[in-house]
């Protein structure tokens, strides 16, 4: 099929190489009119560059600057804000590297370090949601390839229209299926992440794919190219036309128009198994000392890697773009440029070192080219067939793109859905109802099993998974000998942001928080991906400002730092934007993976407990959304004090082993927590709710947590939650076969378990 | 002396690291294998591991078949050298005629990654020597192409041969016909598995630790060669 597109693509084009618009060309015709706008730049950002290089752009330059200074790239509308993430920074001495690398690193002690990060693939996993979504995954993991680290585990979150819409049964099935292909074939363990769905996601489905990977302190690697005379060399996949409608445009528009035939597909397609080849031959290289900087190509490839590495080492950089191995040859400068082929990377080699390099590629079948060296001259040159086609400051596309101060406006919608307060939904009253109203919330597709997903994805592979789906946090082994092990978890709620977007991000944030300390890790760090409508709507960038302010003061609060992450911009179908949709993800420590904390009650006749403070709160909740289709009033009251508080207890409990599970309170609240815990431990149990039934099963009030505590350690731990001033309420026991409400209802496990597998397994097949 | 048995690693291979770490829970040495070598470096015995071998191109272990480590391990498993192939493992093992069938498509057309209950239906071969007849074990699988095939003549000449080494026991995840999730060659040195007992070593990362009893079996095999 490939070498069919590749023909086909020749002829359209033509059979003769078109000569390429080089610097001579561009002083000698300053005034020719250029498609700046089909590629995405203002007025003023073309003039900005012309004043940058001093004349009007070659096709390649303004190739370059397109890229660089696209939303994606430039973070052009949400920068300014992003720098709360610093200013607001709590002191720490965790990050060995933050926020502007390709992910941040974190010290895990023991002379480990961990890095993590996760980013959107929206867009093209609406386009084709097979490669969309599995190029998705083979970006994230370069990224933390990037860094040093070996990746070892990634997560995804995922948010899809109506479950039962015909288009979610076509984007749904191919997200997952791209999923399970990619992370499958590179051997990564899939350990959790999220499935939500809405109608604000149909025609935009969100697709966030966050990858964790493990370095030695002394192995970080950065994104820069030092010492001038070392050797630029790319390796990976070869360089074809994927992924670059934009050069396309400039292609048709300066060249005559090349026709219908020259159309590049949109979206990457992805080629595990090569990925697969390049994190060993890298690891390998890193290991052997070989690599003085290293970038991996992803969104803007080889324009993006050669401004980011000469723009990070201070220096200059000489290219030879015909050097570029090509999968079509009729691939001009620009064309390579933008190209987003899959599987590449750019080292930084010192001179001595290129034979070596080259032979250890050479052991993994990995195409490594020599393109150009390091110079000392701050400029970016490049050329084609000798012919000078690129000069330019490369910082001036890489760190010094425009920066927008978009209009903010709180929509006035805003004040009359805060008013639609949920107290007017009728609730639950009998126990018939309330037995109705649970199994509404456990056999639908947000509150029921996941594993129709899941069980497409290994979570196995690496050995060294202790906790993945349907547990509370992923929980990875590290060390063998010591069982340090880090967790992570990914949350986000678009209801609760949709009400209010400062608490609905801080309760996003609590949520991940509250997830890695249930499994008895303490949190360290954060990682986000910001899901957003158009920027250019100020009740959008209303939103996205309340959420950026919302998370810089939460992390700041609960003293974990942003390490970095992502802004998805533009998730909207014309003028109806995606319910605003931070994703947060925190990663923590666990000093002793032998002593985690699973989430199912497995064990009869211990004693289950309610940790922190239950409030009628069903703004937002998924009660109100699944019983009433209702989306009003605020969102639960946030607490950080309170989050802290009950992750101190959960930790030390932890440590201390004094529970034998631990399962958070979100979506659903307390009632679809103990179904779940029952379904996953195969356990029943019999509890007494200590005030109204329908707002202690269904309220969605946050800090909370239900524990299954250690027959032997009960006064231990009553001593423990009163020590940190957390409110402990016993509710019952574990035992038997049904999960009984005293005086209300009871379903019995088998019940529990089929209502909780019916949703997918119903919809999908 | 501590057996040492070799696990290969082809391009693209995956379980690997899990199946070096379940021959050291065993008591054994693991020893790395490298697809392009022509050599066993004396090894006792040998793990085809999990994975994509050459990115399953073309068809499941039809390319690793090829690669020169297999040109010795085929004519030493003749002289009965003991070899297991794990998942993508069992895939080359059938590609290279060392076992018969082969393995297709799962059923449901979708990677299946499931905790299974098996069932040892041989328990006298070189890796399987350590359980009981009929013992029932939880394992992992994990293989979007995982449906064990065969001729009637060839399933009737296993069953004969008491060739057929474990069964899915609780319900048949992928297909397979007659539920088969192991088999072994007639000498009972070479066993294909499409679960991952590698994978059930300690219940800290897995289901269980019934795995373990494969790799321990085949200790006392070497033992006694």
């Amino acid at each position: 099929m490939t070498s069919q597109q590749t023909s086909a693509r020749a002829d359209a084009a033509g059979a003769s190489p078109v000569p390429p618009d080089t610097v001579v060309d561009a002083q000698a015709t300053p005034g020719r009119t250029q498609p700046y706008a089909a590629l995405g730049l203002t007025a003023d950002e073309y003039e900005r560059v012309r004043a940058v290089i001093g004349r009007r752009p070659t096709d390649a330059e303004l190739a370059i600057y397109s890229v660089m200074w696209s939303e994606h790239c430039s973070y052009k509308s949400s920068r300014r804000h992003l720098r709360q993430f610093a200013d607001k920074a709590p002191a720490t001495d965790v990050l060995l590297a933050g926020m502007g690398q390709n992910a941040g690193v974190v010290d895990i002690g023991q002379g480990y370090a961990v890095t993590f990060k996760i980013e959107s693939h929206n867009h093209p996993s609406y386009v084709e949601p097979y490669q969309g979504a599995a190029t998705g995954v083979g970006g994230i993991v370069r990224d933390i390839l990037a860094m040093g680290a070996r990746p070892i585990a990634v997560m995804d979150a995922l948010r899809f229209g109506p479950a039962d819409a015909p288009d979610t049964h076509r984007v749904l099935p191919g997200v997952v299926g791209g999923i399970s292909f990619y992370g499958n074939c590179l051997g990564l363990p899939n350990i959790g992440g999220e499935l939500a769905f809405d109608p604000c996601y149909l025609g935009n489905p969100l697709v966030n794919a966050l990858c964790v990977g493990v370095l030695r302190h002394e192995d970080l690697k950065l994104a820069a190219a030092k010492g001038p005379g070392n050797q630029v060399i790319l390796l990976g996949s070869r360089t074809g036309p994927d992924g670059i409608g934009g050069a396309s445009v400039l292609a048709s528009a300066s060249f005559g128009g090349a026709g219908e035939g020259a159309k590049r597909p949109s979206v990457q397609v992805g080629d595990p198994f090569m990925e697969k080849l390049l994190v060993e031959c890298c690891l390998e290289l890193y290991a052997a000392g070989l690599v003085v900087g290293v970038q991996d190509l992803g969104a803007a490839g080889v324009a993006c890697a050669t401004t980011e590495l000469s723009a990070g080492g201070g220096t200059g950089m000489r290219v030879s773009l015909d050097r570029v191995p090509l999968r079509d040859a009729s691939l001009g400068p620009a064309e390579i440029l933008m190209s987003e082929s899959q599987e590449r990377m750019m080292a930084i080699v010192r001179p001595a070192d290129v034979a070596p390099f080259l032979a250890i590629c050479a052991k993994w079948d990995v195409p490594a080219t020599v393109i150009g060296d390091v110079t000392d001259t701050g400029r970016l040159e490049m050329t084609w067939h000798g012919a000078l086609v690129v000069d330019i400051p490369p910082g001036s596309a890489a760190d010094e793109g425009p920066v927008y101060d978009r209009p903010v406006r709180r929509p006035r919608s805003q004040d009359a859905l805060i008013s639609d307060d949920p107290d007017r939904l009728a609730r639950p009253s009998d126990g018939a109802e309330l037995r109705a109203d649970l199994l509404l919330l456990l056999g639908s597709a947000d509150g029921g099993d996941k594993s129709w997903v899941t069980e497409q994805y290994d979570c196995y592979v690496r050995g060294d998974t202790v906790l993945a789906t349907p547990h509370d946090a992923g929980l990875l082994r590290i060390d063998e000998a010591t069982g340090l092990g880090v967790a992570l978890a990914t949350d986000g709620n678009g209801r609760y942001c949709h009400l209010d977007p400062y608490a609905g991000t801080q309760l996003a944030l609590a949520e991940a928080y509250r997830n890695v300390a249930a499994s008895g890790a303490r949190p360290l760090a954060v990682t986000n991906c910001l899901n957003f409508g158009s920027p250019e709507d100020p009740a959008v960038m209303w939103q996205f400002t309340e959420a950026v302010r919302g998370l810089a003061d939460g992390c700041q609060q609960l003293r974990v730092p942003v390490t970095g992450g992502n802004v998805s911009f533009y998730n909207q179908t014309g003028s109806a934007a995606i319910r605003p949709t931070p994703v947060v993800g925190v990663l923590g420590v666990h000093d002793d993976v032998r002593r985690r904390l699973p989430s199912g009650f497995s064990v009869p006749d211990a004693s289950i407990l309610l940790l922190g403070e239950t409030r009628p709160e069903f703004g937002g909740s998924l009660w109100a959304w699944l019983r009433h289709g209702h989306v009003g009033g605020g969102p639960p009251e946030v607490d950080l004090q309170a989050e802290q508080s009950l992750a101190e207890v959960l930790v030390a409990a932890g440590a201390q082993e004094l529970l034998l599970a631990a399962h958070d309170l979100s979506d659903g609240g307390l009632g679809l927590a103990l179904a779940e815990a029952c379904v996953a431990g195969r356990c029943g149990c019999v509890v007494t709710l200590p005030g109204d039934a329908a707002t202690f099963l269904f309220s969605e009030s946050a800090a909370r947590a239900v524990v299954l505590v250690r027959p032997s350690a009960e006064a231990s731990f009553a001593r423990l939650c009163a020590a940190s001033g957390v409110p402990a309420t016993e509710l019952g026991r574990t035992g038997g076969e049904v999960l009984e409400v005293a005086g209300k209802f009871s379903v019995p496990l088998a019940e529990l378990a089929s209502v909780h597998r019916s949703a997918l397994a119903a919809l999908f097949g | 002396m501590t057996a040492r048995i070799g696990v290969v690693t082809f391009p693209g291979s995956l379980d690997d690291r899990d199946a070096r770490r379940a021959v050291r829970h065993a008591g054994a040495e693991a020893v790395e294998l490298w697809h392009a070598d022509a050599s066993l470096r004396g090894v006792d015995a040998v793990i085809l591991p999990g994975g994509f071998s050459y990115g399953d191109y073309l068809r499941c272990g039809a390319i690793a078949r090829f690669a020169p480590v297999m040109g010795e391990i085929i004519p030493a498993a003749g002289r009965g050298l003991p070899v297991l192939g794990i998942c993508n493992g069992f895939q080359i093992l059938c590609e290279a005629h060392l076992l018969p069938g082969a393995l297709t498509r799962n059923a449901a057309r979708r990677f299946v990654n499931r905790d299974v209950r098996i069932r040892i239906e041989n328990a006298a071969s070189a890796w399987t020597s350590g359980y009981q007849p009929e013992q029932e074990l939880t394992v992992v699988l994990k293989s979007g192409e995982g449906a064990y095939m065969a001729d009637p003549a060839t399933l009737a000449e296993l069953e004969a041969h008491g060739q057929i080494l474990c069964r899915y026991a609780d319900g048949n995840p992928n297909g397979s016909v007659a539920d088969i999730a192991g088999i072994v060659s007639e000498a009972g040195n070479v066993a294909g598995l499409m679960p991952h007992p590698e994978h059930a070593v300690e219940t800290l990362t897995g289901p269980s630790a019934d795995g373990l009893t494969f790799f321990t079996s085949v200790l006392q095999a070497v033992a006694l060669a």
